[in-house]
Order: C-alpha cells, then sequence, then structure tokens
C-alpha cells in the first residue's frame, strides 16, 4: 500500500475512534446518578444556588444540545471550565501536561537504555544467570502494584538513604527554569541554570524509576523474545560462518530485525505510561495530568477529567500511528505492501 | 503432553501452589484468621509482628494477618467477576461481530477501538468516580476496559478456524451453526481464553487495588489490599509493615496468575516456548 493512502486511511480512522471517545466520555459526566451541582455546592446548598450552578454550566439544557455544545467547544479548543479549579480546562492541561510529559518521556528513556541491552544480553546467555535474573525482573514488571513500588522507591530513596526528595518537582527554594519546553530538566538546561538542574534532576529520579520499570520489563520481555528468534536464523548462521565477531552479529544483524516488535510495544506502553503516571503522580506529588484527573474525578469535576481523558484518548492512537510510521523507516518491505 | 509442559519448571509449581494455598486461604478466612478483622484494639496498635500479632497491628490495632486472610477472599472475588464479566460480554460482541461479518463487524471492533483507546485507569476512574466509589463499582470499572480483548479475541479465533477443515467438514455433513459453534469453535478458542483470563487475573486485582487505593474502589474500614496499602501509606518511615504485607500479598497472587498464564501459553502453542 502507499505511503499517503496508508495514512489518510489511518487518520480518518482516528477520526472515527474520536467520535466514539467523545461520545462515551459524555455520556460517562452527563449519565451518572453523581450530581456535580451538589459535589461543586456542598450538601448544604438551597435548591435555587444548585439551579443557577447547572443553568450556568449548561447541566438543564437537553442532553443532545449539550454534546453539540461540547464538540463544537473541542473543535475550538475549549474543553470547558473546570468545576474545582475555575478555570479553563484547556488551560490547565496546558500547565499540567509538561510535567507528565517529562515523566514519561523519562520513564521510556529508562525502558531502552536498561530494557532493550538487558533484553539482549538474557538472549544471548540463555538459560544462565543474567538470563534468570532477567526473567525475574520481567515477571515481577507485571506482577508488581506501580503504587506499592512507588512506596518502596520513596522508602529507600527518601526514608532510609536519604539521596532523594520524597515529591515533587522542584525545591521550593529554587526558582523553576523560565518555561520554554515546560520540561525542567530541559529548560534548567537550555538557561544554563545548574542550581534548577540538579534540583529538577533529584527530584525526577525517583518516579521515573517507579514508572520507568514497567516499561523496562516490557521492552526487556520483547527484545528477549524477538532476539532469541532472530538468533535462529539462518542468516546469523551465515552470518558467524562467514567470521564475523560476536558483538558483530548480535548487536547489528540479530538486534536490528528483533527491533519491530520492541517498537511496537514502546508505542503500547504509552497508553499505559498514562495510567501509571496516575497513581505514580498520586504518590510523589508530581504535578502532573495523573493527579489533576485524580483530584477532579475526586471532586467530580466532569469538564476536568473528560480533557484529561479525551486527550490521552488522542495521544494513543497518535503514538501508534508514529510507530506505525517507524516501521516504514525500519523495514523496507513493509513500504512494498508486504 | 499438555500438562507436562504446562508444569515444565520449579517457577510453575511454586505459581500453582501459591493459587492453591490463597483459594484455601481465602475459602477458611472466618476459621483461619487469629482476630476479627475489624476489631479494633487500640491498646496495642501499631504492634510489631509477633508471636501473638504474626503480621503486625495497624493504627487502629487491628490485626494485620486476619485483614489479609479477609483480602485474599476479596481480591479473588474481584478477579473472578472482573474476568467473568469481561470474558462473558466480550465473548458475545466477538461471537456477534465474527458471525455478522460486513457493517455489524465493523462496527463493533471500531467500538472495541474506541474502548482501547483509553487509558484504562483514567477511564475506570472516571466511571468509578460517576458511579461512586464502591468496591463493585471499581469491578464494573475495571470489566468496561478489559471485555474488547475478548471481543478481537474471539472475533479473531472465530475468523481463523471458520475456514479449517474440521469444520467445513461439520458443516458439510449438515451440522447446524448453532451445533458448529457449540462444539467445533467454542472449544477451539478455550486455550486462548483460558491464557487471556489468567493474565488478567492478575491485572484484575492489581487494577483494583489501584482504584481502592487512590480512593475510587473499596472503602476504609474494609480490608481490601488496596485500602490497606494506602491506611499505612501515612506510617511507612516509623512501621512499613502496614504497607509492605499487603503489597506482598498482591504481588504472590498477580504473580502466580501471570506464570499460569505464560505456561498455559507455552503448553497451549508450543512455538512461542522460548
Amino acid at each position: 500500500m502507499r505511503f499517503v493512502t496508508y495514512l489518510a486511511r489511518r487518520v480518518v480512522g482516528i477520526a472515527a475512534v474520536m467520535v466514539g471517545v467523545s461520545i462515551i466520555t459524555f455520556a460517562i459526566s452527563h449519565v451518572v446518578p453523581a450530581d456535580p451541582a451538589v459535589a461543586a455546592l456542598g450538601d448544604h446548598a438551597t435548591p435555587a444556588q444548585i439551579v443557577e450552578f447547572r443553568h450556568q454550566y449548561g447541566l438543564d439544557r437537553p442532553l443532545v444540545d449539550q454534546y453539540v455544545l461540547y464538540v463544537e467547544g473541542i473543535l475550538h479548543g475549549d474543553l470547558g471550565t473546570s468545576i474545582r479549579t475555575r478555570r479553563a480546562v484547556a488551560d490547565d492541561l496546558r500547565d499540567f501536561f509538561p510535567a507528565t510529559l517529562e515523566l514519561s518521556l523519562s520513564a521510556l528513556l529508562i525502558a531502552l537504555l536498561l530494557g532493550l541491552p538487558a533484553g539482549v544480553w538474557s538472549a544471548v546467555r540463555r538459560g544462565g544467570i543474567p538470563d534468570q535474573v532477567v526473567r525475574v525482573v520481567i515477571l515481577a514488571g507485571g506482577s508488581l502494584p506501580i503504587f506499592w513500588l512507588g512506596l518502596i522507591v520513596i522508602g529507600v530513596g527518601y526514608f532510609q538513604l536519604g539521596w532523594f526528595p520524597g515529591g515533587g518537582r522542584i525545591d521550593a527554594f529554587v526558582a523553576p527554569p523560565p518555561t520554554r519546553t515546560g520540561l525542567y530538566v530541559v529548560d534548567s538546561i537550555l538557561a544554563g541554570d545548574l542550581d534548577a538542574l540538579s534540583s529538577s534532576l533529584r527530584h525526577l529520579i525517583l518516579p521515573a524509576v517507579t514508572l520507568g520499570y514497567f516499561s523496562t520489563a516490557l521492552v526487556a520481555r520483547m527484545t528477549r523474545a524477538s532476539m532469541l528468534e532472530s538468533l535462529g536464523q539462518d542468516y546469523i548462521r551465515t552470518a558467524r560462518a562467514k567470521g564475523l565477531r560476536e558483538r558483530v552479529v548480535v548487536w547489528r544483524h540479530a538486534l536490528r530485525n528483533a527491533l519491530i516488535p520492541t517498537v511496537t510495544i514502546l508505542g503500547l506502553t504509552f497508553a499505559s505510561l498514562l495510567s501509571g503516571a496516575v497513581l505514580t503522580e498520586t504518590i510523589f506529588s508530581w504535578p502532573g495530568l495523573g493527579r489533576y484527573a485524580t483530584a477532579s474525578a475526586v471532586s467530580l469535576d466532569f469538564p476536568a477529567v473528560m480533557g484529561v481523558t479525551l486527550l490521552a484518548a488522542v495521544a494513543y492512537p497518535l503514538a501508534n500511528l508514529v510507530v506505525d510510521i517507524a516501521y516504514f523507516w525500519l523495514d523496507p518491505r513493509i513500504q512494498r505492501g508486504g | 503432553m499438555a500438562r507436562r509442559r504446562l508444569l515444565r519448571g520449579p517457577l510453575e509449581l511454586i505459581a500453582l501452589a501459591v493459587l492453591g494455598v490463597l483459594v484455601v486461604l481465602a475459602v477458611l478466612a472466618p476459621v483461619l484468621s487469629p482476630r476479627d478483622p475489624l476489631e479494633q484494639a487500640l491498646a496495642a496498635r501499631l504492634t510489631p509482628p509477633s508471636l501473638e500479632y504474626w503480621l503486625g497491628t495497624d493504627q487502629l490495632g487491628r490485626d494485620m494477618a486476619s485483614r489479609i486472610l479477609y483480602g485474599a477472599r476479596l481480591s479473588l472475588l474481584v478477579g473472578v467477576f472482573v474476568v467473568a464479566l469481561a470474558g462473558a460480554s466480550g465473548t458475545v460482541i466477538g461471537l456477534v461481530a465474527g458471525y455478522g461479518g460486513g457493517l455489524v463487524d465493523e462496527a463493533l471492533m471500531r467500538l472495541t477501538d474506541v474502548f482501547l483507546a483509553f487509558p484504562s485507569l483514567i477511564l475506570a476512574m472516571a466511571i468509578a468516580g460517576a458511579l461512586g466509589p464502591t468496591l463493585v463499582n471499581a469491578i464494573l470499572a475495571i470489566a468496561v476496559v478489559t471485555w474488547p480483548v475478548y471481543a478481537r479475541l474471539i472475533r479473531g479465533q472465530l475468523l481463523s478456524l471458520r475456514r479449517r477443515e474440521f469444520v467445513e467438514a461439520a458443516r458439510s455433513v449438515g451440522a447446524s451453526g448453532g451445533r458448529i459453534l457449540v462444539r467445533h469453535l467454542l472449544p477451539n478458542a478455550f486455550g486462548p481464553i483460558l491464557v487471556q483470563a489468567s493474565f488478567d487475573m492478575g491485572a484484575a486485582i492489581i487494577a483494583v487495588a489501584g482504584l481502592s487505593f487512590i480512593g475510587f474502589g473499596a472503602q476504609p474500614p474494609t480490608p481490601e489490599w488496596g485500602v490497606m496499602i494506602s491506611e499505612g501509606r501515612n506510617f511507612f518511615s516509623t512501621e512499613p509493615w502496614l504497607s509492605l504485607f499487603p503489597g506482598v500479598a498482591i504481588l504472590l497472587a498477580a504473580g502466580s496468575f501471570n506464570v499460569l498464564g505464560d505456561a498455559l501459553r507455552d503448553a497451549f502453542d508450543p512455538r512461542r516456548a522460548l
């Protein structure tokens, strides 16, 4: 299939999914027993106050009207007003997104730096001690509750060793770097601010390790499995037979062919990173979308929760689209419609 | 053959043993528990693990061992209910899609796309928040984000099995559609479903505990593992066992289901046994 045709089909598909997503987020927030007006105003609100509130937020109009208004708003970048923070949801998301992005990218980086070599190592030394260790790490990755791992990481890194702070993004006495990307570590480097860099890095490490552990295990699992498969192929025997060094055989020949499943997993991991970020951010008081979503859901602030859900649901197919585009680049056979 | 492959190593045996013990503990919790899981003994609060209190007591003097035993009950039930709900609804939808074909298939598969696009925990949180924070609603919420996997699995199986010789043979001797479905298609799709169910038992236990941890599932004083970890959090620097023990329980339960899922998958598909 030609690349452009393929891309067009995918974009149409994503648009269709987005319509479905918006209907569901809308349905959850409007066809529910819980009353956001009571949640926002408290149990002691007078009926008049509740009527006024419902009118102000359009909660008294027919559902279809509310949905049409909602979608029109989204298309204009208007996600409504948060009942809890009383600010535009779009503004809130813009403020909280960089913190989550910084955390997720660090987690992905850890997953690539540790998971990839671990998977390769484990496959090359199949059955040996390194393989056993990696397999236990992989197994634990799917079985550890992330919120519990976070507590242990805080317990060791903060309470026991005292090496890292127990929460937040930067020390209270350090001024955050001037905003360019919104990622504190990157902005500190751009501004040449060493104090902010060291403080933000120290704050980033524990939550990034917590969130990154799961992606690391996934990447290691996928890399191990596909490396085992590609190491058994004929072209590897050929490469060895013509006298190539083992390092070249493993890292150039085998790994390159084992990369596609790993790239797929990285794309899929993106969605689980956002779910994981909810719990990680809650534990580490990390001021990102996850903590914003939790706080909003607690106070039945549905415009805010719908905003986060929508953003996350857009991010997932987009991440997979990027992965698919990476295939075209990694494996020329796909371009020819293989 | 399959059984030998299933129990090929020590890890698989340990996992089966752990699950067996967990089920027994869960069923016999009222008999085995040293104390009432809700009974407060304020004079004995925050007692470290000892002979009298095997796993210590919490901030209200409740016996941690008893609470964890009762928690096993809840967590296993949570897993069973999530998998049953998601598995049943996903199977029905997958069958309708696979059999209906055409527009029905297309519409239902786009519906699974929509549900798969949501980050599961955020959608579950929104659902649980909307319905009200209870354990039952948390189970519903996790089931809502789990069913699409089964729908796709069943549909895929149906499409690939439909063209196989034994199904053609059954059809050619005049077997009805319903008979082919019940006698030939479902039994052959059973393996992959069992594998998925095993993984999802573990995932559901973790997910519902996570929802409870942030306040969208079971509520205190319920002896649920996620609630217990959350309650112990404030004492983590001084009395870490309050959060450690329930976490170990989740790890053992979910880990065993995962090992079992891996073993089942290898047993049903030997080519994947790497």
